[in-house]
């Protein structure tokens, strides 16, 4: 794929397979290591990244040297890296496209982390529906181990780490760091809220950082290059690095891009994901994952960055762009992800276990033309209740409700108006899926594909 | 029915590997699952036995999981994506025409053991929309004649249906 912009994380992007270690060796890969254990201190490479402003890519946007410095200093004992791979969120498929890109850089990733915060293991975790990357990494630290860069005494140093793959057996809520830790450990992974932070209390109770993948990706080329090095690749000041956008929905060229953190998001869709397929025009878009608000076109010149994002009263998020055109019911839409929470809740708080079945019950209602009037206030009113939620599920879960009342009320409203979806769509089945009730209505499908021309 | 001694040996191994036994609880329930079809009861004993865990603590995972069955399921588990970018390129009709062409509800499994279909989170694999995952493989942008040809295949080179035990 030839994409007109720096290729940082991609450098080594073939079509349909990993790069090897030996390729991965030949642009340059583990010179970093090199260069690192033995050679630098751990603070030198947490003071490397500190001043790269690497922000976590998970979507949070945490900055990631300064949740490292998050461990006590003077700790003697364990400390573990959990690499977060779990990557639920409807359209984010970043992480899965980068470890099948480039395993070593990855694993490189994980090594420089461990370094800095002197982990002695750490752990991939990893979804049930990406068993092939499960695979694949294993495959390829066994290929670094018989290298002499996993393992005891690593590079002839006093410096050793493996890392271990965890499978899950698959729920959203896993991808929440504290969550996650207990599903490590074997226990049901509801989140942990107040008392210490994973840094400081964390896998079997000791030290540990939990890291999005790509986050950790990048920081080969930060100990290689330089902060500033890192800082010039975004497009905006304040940012920094390169972003993986993955990029779906009605779109001519879906797929993962490498871009300057910062790029407006006209550019990515326009300009490299190929616009809109034809005859169809831009409503909105959801820009970082399904937990961050829909946006309407007219805000589509805004940088792509935490910063700019958030300014905007907008979330960078995993930078998962959904597209949705003209001809797509934005209720139907978001009955869809609400139906998606619905389901992943861990359900051990009020706001979350009971407030989603009810808004996701009058979403059924205006879907299906039996709303009325007041079911728009008490929509807005759940949401906002959802907000004071345990953990950040739930009031991820109300940005796209929200966010359809502020920008598209007018559409919600036509369906009142009209008693039924504007769009066409069938009455959602009011008691979850059923078959064989209604006439399939397969409507234009996507091409076959090997006809596809997108 | 006692387990058969190379699992159980495998079992231990992984058990062994751990930092601790539980964190072996998901791929112990995977193996038993391999071996028995789904967790039957036989299952969560074994699992509980090998691990230390009591089972209550494993039944808390084995029903929280997606990916981890309590009740019988067939050879192939159909997870059509239904998130937001699957339904946008009519997911639901493809959920409906699996359905039918199956002749199962939605958690159902064909008389032969052979495909049990379920709704799925977010698969990761949304630029491909509508998309499915069977048995750790990918399906691309569906279409009916896409899934006829794929539920095809798989029956032809299935070579003995399996039976939940
Ligand atoms: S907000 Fe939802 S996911 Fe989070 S703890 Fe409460 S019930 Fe669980």
């Amino acid at each position: 794929m030839q994409v007109d912009a720096p290729q940082v994380l991609f450098k080594n992007r073939h079509l349909g397979r990993p790069a090897t270690f030996d390729e991965y060796r030949a642009g340059g890969g583990y010179e970093a290591l090199y260069a690192t254990i033995g050679k630098r201190t751990p603070e030198e490479v947490l003071d490397i990244v500190l001043a790269s402003d690497l922000r976590g890519r998970g979507g949070a946007g945490f900055p990631a040297g300064r949740k490292w410095q998050g461990i006590p200093a003077g700790y003697v004992g364990p400390r573990y890296v959990v690499v977060n791979t779990d990557e639920m969120e409807p359209g984010t498929f970043k992480d899965r496209v980068l470890v099948n890109v480039d395993p070593h850089l990855v694993i490189e990733g994980i090594l420089l982390c461990a370094y800095a915060v002197s982990a002695t293991l750490g752990v991939c975790f990893i979804r049930p529906s990406y068993e092939s990357d499960a695979v694949l990494l294993e495959r390829e630290t066994q290929v670094a181990r018989e290298k002499g860069l996993l393992g005891k005494n690593i590079l002839g140093t006093d410096f050793s780490f493996d890392i271990h793959v965890h499978r899950s057996a698959g729920r959203y809520i896993c991808g929440e760091a504290s969550a996650q830790i207990k599903a490590i450990s074997g226990l049901r992974p509801n989140p942990r809220k107040g008392g210490p932070r994973t840094s400081v209390k964390g896998l079997w109770d000791c030290p540990t950082i939990v890291n999005n993948l790509e986050t950790l990706a990048n920081l080969p080329g930060i100990v290689r290059n330089g902060a500033d090095w890192f800082k010039s690749l975004a497009r905006t000041p304040g940012s920094a690095g390169t972003k993986l956008f993955s990029v779906s929905g009605r779109i001519a060229k879906p797929d993962c891009y490498e871009l300057p953190m910062g790029i407006p998001l006209r550019e990515i869709l326009f300009e490299h994901a190929g616009g809109m397929p034809p005859g169809r025009t831009i409503k909105a878009v959801i820009p970082g994952g399904a937990s961050t608000p829909f946006m309407p076109e007219r805000l589509l010149d805004l940088p792509m960055d935490f910063d700019s994002m958030k300014k905007a009263g907008q979330r960078l998020g995993t930078a998962s762009i959904m597209v949705f055109d003209q001809n797509t019911c934005l209720v139907g839409a978001t009955l869809n992800l609400i139906e998606f929470f619905t389901r992943e809740s861990c359900g051990w708080c009020t706001p979350c276990r009971e407030g989603l079945p009810y808004v996701r019950h009058l979403l059924r209602l205006i879907e299906s033309g039996e709303g009325r009037e007041e079911h728009i206030g008490m929509i807005r009113d759940m949401a906002k209740v959802m907000q004071s939620a345990y953990c950040a599920f739930a009031p991820g879960a109300a940005e796209p409700i929200l966010s359809l009342l502020t920008h598209f009320e007018a559409e919600v409203r036509e369906h009142l108006h009209q008693h039924k979806c504007p769009f066409g769509n069938p009455p959602p089945a009011l008691h979850g899926k059923a078959c064989g009730t209604r006439p399939i209505a397969f409507g234009p499908t996507p091409c076959p594909e090997d006809q596809c021309p997108i | 029915m006692a387990l058969p001694d190379a699992l159980v040996s495998d079992l231990k191994r992984m058990i062994a590997q751990a930092e601790h036994p539980r964190e072996a609880a998901v791929d112990v329930m995977y193996a038993l699952q391999r071996h028995y079809g789904y967790l039957c009861d036989e299952a969560m004993h074994y699992a509980s036995t090998l691990l230390g865990m009591t089972t209550l603590e494993l039944e808390s995972l084995a029903t929280f999981y997606d990916y981890l069955y309590r009740r019988p399921v067939g050879h192939y588990v159909i997870h059509v994506c239904d998130s937001v970018v699957c339904w946008m390129f009519h997911q639901d009709s493809i959920f409906d025409y699996l359905c039918r062409t199956l002749g199962v509800p939605p958690g159902g499994t064909t008389d032969d053991g052979l495909f049990t279909v379920l709704p799925s989170a977010c698969i990761g694999n949304c630029h491909n929309a509508p998309t499915m995952l069977i048995n750790g493989r990918f399906y691309n942008k569906l279409t009916p004649e896409r899934i006829d040809a794929v539920l095809r295949e798989l029956r032809e080179t299935t070579e003995e249906p399996v039976r939940c035990k």
